[in-house]
This record gives C-alpha cells, structure tokens and sequence, in this order.
C-alpha cells in the first residue's frame, strides 16, 4: 500500500506551507517541519495558532495554498483522506470519527471491508480487528458496539482503524482530553511501543506537562508560523509556554488558602432520573460562600447532569437544592438567576451563547428587562452598547467592536464573553462547567485568575471540569463523581495527586459513606460541631 | 359484530390486505433506505404519484405494460436525484425540498393528464392495461394460502421480497454498510475515504425505485388507470411507518403491513352498515395512535434503561 516511500529522508515533512483560507484567514504561514522515522513529535500551540489546520494539511483534508506536503520523503499532492491513508497516514480526531451503532470491528474495518463480491465478512472484520488489538497492545472488545464502551476503547479503536489501514505516520489530534489519568498512561504505552516498533507519531496538545512526558521532541506554533522545534529533554512547561504565547507566561494560579463563610449551595439527597444519559443518585453535599468546590469524575458519569439541574435546566426527581436559603428545586430557570446562581455551560456553542448575535446583546441577554437597559420593557440601545463596551474592556474581549456577532470570536473570546456575563451579574454562586475547554493559554490563565477573584469577592463557585490539573490547581476542596454518585471527597487539596483522584474516578477506591458526609448538618445531626467554621470548614482534615 | 369478525378471517380479505400494503412496502422501504443514508426522503408521496402517473400514460401510448412501468420508475428514481442535489450541491433542507417536490408532482401530473387527455380527473380514457399476475403453479390447490396467494399482482411479490432484500442489502453487503456509516456519521465515514456524496445518491436513487415501483402498482396493478392525487397521503402514512419500524428493516415490514391492514379493514367495513367517512379514516387514526404508541415506549425505554457502564 505504501510502498512508494523513499528509502531515506522524513516520514512528514511541510516546505514553506502556506494556507490562506477563502476568506483572507491565513491560517499558516510559511511552515518548515521534518519529521523523521520512528519519533514521537510534540506539536503545540494556542488554538489557532494554525497547528490543526497543518494537521489537516498532512491528511488531505486541507490543500495548501502554496509550499509542499511530503510524505515518506517525496512530494504528494493529497486530493482528500484517502490519498492521504493510501501513504500511510492515519489520524485520530479530536472528536472521535467512529459509527455509534457499529461495532468496534465494524469500525476498524470501515472503509476497507474484509469480503468478496461486495459483501462484507463480519467473521474476517472481528478476528482482523482482534489480531491488530493483540499485536498492537490496544485492549478492545471486537463485538462490542461502539457507543457502548468506554471513551478510552473508543480511541483505542481509532488508532486500530489506522493501523489496519498499515499507517506508517499516526496524528492524534488531542487525545488525552478525554482520559482518565490511567487511561492516558495506557495510550502513552502503547504510543511508545508504535513508536519502538517504526511509527512516525505527531502529538497534538494543549497539556504541556502530557508533551513533555511522551515526546521526542517539541515544535512549538504561534500564529501559523513554527516558532521552532526543541527537544524534549531540553524543554520545560514554562519555556514551552512562553515558546507559545510569545512572551513569559506561567499557568501556576496565585490563590490565597480559602475563608468560607456560610453555606451558600445546600444539596440534600438530590436524585435525578435521566431520560437519556447518566442518572444522579442521592448527592449531598455543600458549597460555602468564598470557596472553590471541584467536581472530578471521568466524562458522562453524571458532571453534565448535575450542572444542569443546579442551573435549573432540568428538574431534580427528589431531594432538595437551596442557595443562599432559597428552595430552587422547583424553580424555573429565571427563578434559579433570582436567587443568585451563574451559570457557564459547558457547551458554549449550544447553550452558552446565541452565535448570531453580537456580542453587545449576548451581555445583556439575562439583565436586559431591567434599569438601566431598559425602562418600561423598552431597551435603550445606548446603555446596552455602553454595558458592552465597560465588559468588553474589563474582560480584555478581543474584538472591533460591540456589534460584532459572538460566532466571529475564538473559542477563548467567546468564553469570556460568557464568563463576563455571568460574572458580572455578581453570583452567590457560580456553576462554570469546563470552562477553558479548547481555550488557548492566554485565555486559560484569565479564567483562572477571575474564579479566584470571585471567590475572594464571596462568590461560591462549583468547578466542574475533566482537566485534572485544573481541578487540584483551582480548587479549595474537591468531589468525586462516579455513575452518577458521589464517590470521593477531599476537604484539603493540597499534596493531592491527579493520580489519586483518578483512582477515585475509576471506582478503583472510594470514601465511605461516614467521610462523604461528614459536617453535612441535616444528615447525621450528632456530628455538627458548633465551633463557628462553616459546617465542611476546609481545615478538617481528609483521613482515607 | 360478527359480519366483521367473518369478514376479517375470511381469505379474500386476506388476499386484499396483501394487494392493499403493497404500496405501503414498498414506499416504506424506500423511506428507510432514505432515512438510513441521512437524507429524509419526505417525497415520497410525489415519487410515487409521478410514477403512476408516467406509468399509465406511457403505457397507454407505447402499448406495452413494461415499457410504462420502466419509465414510472425511472421518473422516480430521477426525482430521487433531483432531491439528493438539491439536499446535497445547494444544501436546501430536505424537508423543504421534499414538500416542493411533492407539490410539484401533484400540479405536474395533474397538467399532464389534462394537456394530454383533456380529462382534470385521470387516465380513465386511457387504455393502459396492467401489470401481469403471478401464479405459482401447484399452490391454488393449497387451502386458504393458495386462495391468498394465487393471482396477486407481481408487484405485490416483489414488494414481500423488498423485505428480505433490504435486509441483506443493510447488513451484509459493502453498499448497505457504508450507507449506514454514511447516514449515521457522515463525518467518520468521509474521514476514512468513503465518497459521501456518491453513497447518498445511490441511496436516493434507490429509495426512488422503490417508490416509483409503489406508484407504479396503483395505476397499473391495484387499478388499470392514473387518478389524480390517487395515491392519497400513502407517501406519509408509509414515512410513518419508518419510523414507527424502528428504522429496521423488518420492523417497517411489520408497521406496513400494518397500515395496509387497517386499509383493508376500512374497505371491507365500507361495504357494511358502517358511516364510510368514520370508515376512511381509519388508516390515518391508527397512524396517530401508533405514532404516539412509538413516542411513548421510546420515552418509557430512555426512563428505565441503565446508561452502559462505561469501562
């Protein structure tokens, strides 16, 4: 299949690629990258700093605009994917590429069918799929159906799919995003042993910390140009990142210990049965006023569920929800903002933000019935523009102007857009839901810096995110979610472990039921200390 | 009461609801390959209309069954297309596209037969003649299965072994597989070199076929002669049927045979002491109930099943 490679030279390279899109974007800029044999290549970058985009280019799915793509040492024009997996190129989406309904077997072989006559063998496709899984050290069930198995397995899929296709070069456009620490060692293993055995690997990611511990070396991307290719061994975090932005930046967050005040978010037995997706079995916990509260759990074990009906977004099926001493539970969603409760969704393209309006008008979206707005349900143009124009400013919002529609923005200029709304409302309590998911780091490090600064200003804030590592660095104390309960809780995050906690996320340990609700006042009434510390006072400490 | 229970287990009744969900099948199945490959195909009813109607005009001219009910196909399989391109090459929503298809197919047919015939209600001047019988020789002599089977229209035989052959053509050949992947994922499917666009025609070209093969079967099989708007929301009631088959090839058998059964029963009980018009709706009632019958197991299912576990 590919035999058409040279004996000598890179695996991938790129000479002065350039890829202006239709609409004057030029998404790279003139990129010299060689990619020998048998490495692991690190690429990454802000987002849209073009690394995706050269991605594409190396899978044909993008065409260059001039410069050429090499693959095994000669020049290609690659006219769509299957020119590009004809030389051996396999790629691992961000969001995975997989057939829900289909089986992973089914998967692997998608495209280029076991069989004769035009029929397809499903007997050939499992025991192909199988072998690959055996040879290749990738842990798959065959005949299991995809939207069935675990995100990991799905990936694992993935990669079989191109390695039943013979790759010889594997890009994994952010895989780690959707792991659990574990299931991250495991693809780092199986990714080195690829690598032993021939296979070129281009490693896209925003963790730098991941980058350092798998590749051979780093090219680093800052808007569409190669800033410049280092060694692993030579590279910190901190010199990548200031590599990638262009200037010293660290993500290490400044936040003084927490002084939690009174108990602002109060949940009790909270049960919620999902029609679709995770269900949420007898959660109790509290957030007080001045802490960050984090919520681990592997994705889709009841995080998204529970955000949601806190928000008001779904009904709770029992159990009670109080912030600030307001029963929400039977609340709508206006009535839930009434009592003081902000919400950053997770998925800001659907619900987060209305795309095709400016961003002027999303600012204002939940405050624009009332002075200074609007006087007598008329709005008053004047005041939006201002009110945009204080946040757009206060926010650091990268934008010409006001009336600008939130769909032109970054991914990290929308969430800011968002974030600025929300906070700017003054929140008793804040949900924020993966809020620097697909952000670059500039934007990052301004999240973090305002969830602590509304913490310190008396906000309750629930974090809920899959990043583990901005879980333990924001977080005063932190949750455990696992199918839908409460499986850990740690009251002092200090010296906790990404490690650790996903031991917790796995099922592999859990907390009793005695330490997950231990100063919960209304659940075991002997226990309530009366010492003037808020009932789950952070200094207790966390003894497993 | 017990005329109509007679009636029900009687063999000609039986033999009628065969002949009666005949279009229903067939336009079902059509809807399925359709939905499968990710293009609704909601033009049904006007593929099937034009089909019968180019069928029983082409056939009363030429003076060969055949060459009509080739050509009442073809006219479906293009109107197939004709939605694929502009779902797929101007990106018109296929709804939309579908309903002016459907409009189109009900003035257009109607026009023909008046610019041809100068006759607003049909082809009844026409001598178009029908698509032959079929008849197994040895099964008339079986009891009540030979009185069923023997003498159905060739059509009806075709639209029993659709079933089968869509079947087989989902799970076990490369183009069924890849129109699954196609009309589930069409991103996966692109991502691993499958030309999307291609299947999707292919997929509508077929759905075409099928609903030409229906239409055609009411002008020339069910009757010898194109009425306007004969075939009567067919089209929809048989996209019900699609989905209240769960999608699945054997499941739209059973919802269509179904929906060809209540419209047998409403013609039976119009020969009785039944008001006709509570007798007529009879078909499009039990396409309600068993939409919301559909609606409610599938909520009922999304309450009580457990999420996978995940590892």
């Amino acid at each position: 299949m590919n035999e058409s490679w040279a004996d000598a030279g890179p695996a991938v390279a790129a000479h002065a690629v350039t890829k202006t899109y239709g609409n004057g974007v030029r998404a790279v800029r003139g990129v010299d990258l060689e990619v020998p044999s048998g490495e692991i290549r690190a690429v990454v970058g802000e987002n849209g700093a073009g690394k995706s985009t050269l991605m594409k280019m190396f899978y044909g799915l993008e065409q260059p605009s001039s410069g050429e793509i090499l693959i095994g040492g000669r020049p290609r024009v690659l006219r769509g994917p299957g020119s590009a997996i004809a030389l051996g190129v396999g790629m691992v989406h961000q969001n995975l590429m997989l057939v829900p309904s289909f089986t992973v077997a089914q998967n692997v072989v998608l495209g280029v069918e076991p069989g004769q006559r035009g029929l397809v063998d499903s007997r050939a496709a499992v025991e192909t799929t199988a072998l690959l899984a055996e040879e290749s050290g990738l842990a798959v069930d065959p005949k299991a159906r995809v939207d069935e198995v675990s995100v990991g397995m799905r990936q694992r899929t993935e990669i079989l799919k191109a390695l039943h296709r013979r790759a010889r070069v594997l890009i994994l456009d952010e895989p780690t995003a959707v792991l659990t620490p574990q299931e991250t060692e495991d693809l780092f293993a199986a990714v080195r042993r690829l690598r032993d055995g021939g296979m070129t690997v281009l490693f896209i990611s925003h963790k730098l910390r991941e980058v350092r511990e798998i590749s051979d070396k780093v090219s680093v991307m800052r808007a569409g140009s190669l800033v410049g290719t280092v060694a692993t061994a030579d590279a910190t975090e901190r010199s990548l990142a200031a590599m990638m932005v262009g200037r010293d930046l660290s993500l290490d967050v400044d936040r003084a210990p927490a002084r939690p005040a009174e108990v602002t978010l109060r949940v009790r037995d909270l049960a919620y049965d999902a029609p679709t997706g995770q269900s949420l079995h007898g959660l109790g916990f509290d957030v007080a006023a001045g802490e960050i509260v984090g919520v681990a759990g592997i994705e889709g074990h009841g995080q998204s569920e529970l955000a949601e009906v806190l928000a008001g977004l779904r009904r709770p099926t029992t159990g009670t929800v109080s912030v600030g001493g307001t029963d929400t539970a039977g609340l709508d969603v206006a009535g839930h903002r009434r009592a003081g409760i902000g919400y950053v969704p997770e998925d800001r393209l659907y619900n987060g933000a209305a795309l095709d309006e400016s961003i002027a008008d999303n600012l204002v979206v939940d405050r624009h019935d009332r002075p200074p707005l609007a006087r007598r349900g008329v709005l008053h143009p004047g005041a939006v523009r201002t009110h945009a124009e204080r946040l757009i400013e206060e926010y650091a919002i990268r934008t010409p102007d006001p009336s600008v529609p939130v769909r032109a923005l970054s991914g990290g200029n929308m969430q800011k857009v968002i974030v600025a709304r929300e906070l700017s409302a003054g929140p008793r309590l804040l949900i924020a839901s993966q809020v620097t998911r697909g952000v670059d780091v500039g934007a990052m490090r301004f999240m973090y810096e305002r969830l602590v600064a509304a913490r310190d200003a008396g906000a309750a804030v629930l974090l809920i995110s899959a990043d583990l590592t901005e879980l333990l660095a924001l977080s005063d104390r932190l949750l455990v979610l696992k199918d839908g309960r409460l499986v850990g809780r740690f009251d002092d995050t200090a010296g906790l472990t990404e490690k650790r906690v996903g031991l917790y996320m796995l099922g592999v340990e859990h907390h009793d039921q005695e330490q997950l609700t231990a100063g919960l006042d209304d659940v075991e009434p002997d226990d309530v200390e009366s010492d003037g510390v808020g009932p789950d006072g952070s200094g207790e400490a966390s003894a497993v | 009461m017990n005329s109509v229970i007679d009636v029900v287990f009687s063999s000609a009744f039986l033999a009628a609801v065969l002949r009666v969900a005949t279009p229903y099948l067939l336009a079902a199945f059509g809807g399925l390959v359709a939905e499968r490959a990710g293009i609704s195909n909601i033009a049904l009813e006007g593929q099937m209309l034009s089909a019968a109607c180019t069928g029983a005009l082409v056939a009363g001219y030429s003076g060969s069954v055949a060459v009509g009910a080739l050509c009442g196909v073809a006219v479906a399989v293009l109107l197939g297309l004709l939605l694929a391109a502009l779902r797929l090459e101007l990106g018109a929503d296929a709804i939309i596209a579908g309903i002016g298809l459907n409009l189109l197919a009900s003035g257009g047919t109607a026009y023909a037969v008046y610019s041809l015939l100068d006759d607003k209600g049909g082809t009844s001047g026409l001598k178009s003649g029908s698509l032959p019988t079929v008849t197994l020789p040895g099964i008339e002599s079986i009891p009540v299965v030979g009185e069923v089977l023997s003498g159905q229209n060739m059509v009806t035989w075709l639209a029993f072994l659709a079933a089968p052959f869509v079947a087989w053509l989902f799970y076990r050949t490369r183009f069924g597989f890849r129109l699954r992947a196609v009309g589930e994922m069409p991103d996966a499917a692109a991502s691993v070199g499958i030309p999307v666009r291609h299947v999707q025609y292919a997929g509508l070209a077929l759905s075409g076929a099928l609903a030409g093969l229906a239409g055609v079967f009411l002008s020339m099989g069910y009757v010898s002669f194109f009425v306007r708007d004969m075939t009567a929301g067919r089209g929809f009631i048989a996209l019900a049927a699609v989905f209240l088959g769960g999608l699945r090839p054997w499941g739209v058998f059973l919802a269509a045979l179904g929906f060809g059964a209540a419209e047998a029963l409403a013609v039976q009980l119009g020969t009785m002491d039944v008001p006709p018009q509570l007798v007529s709706t009879i078909p499009y009632a039990m396409t309600l109930v068993a939409l919301a019958l559909y609606a409610w197991r599938r909520k009922r299912r999304g309450l009580t099943q457990e999420t996978a576990a995940s590892l």
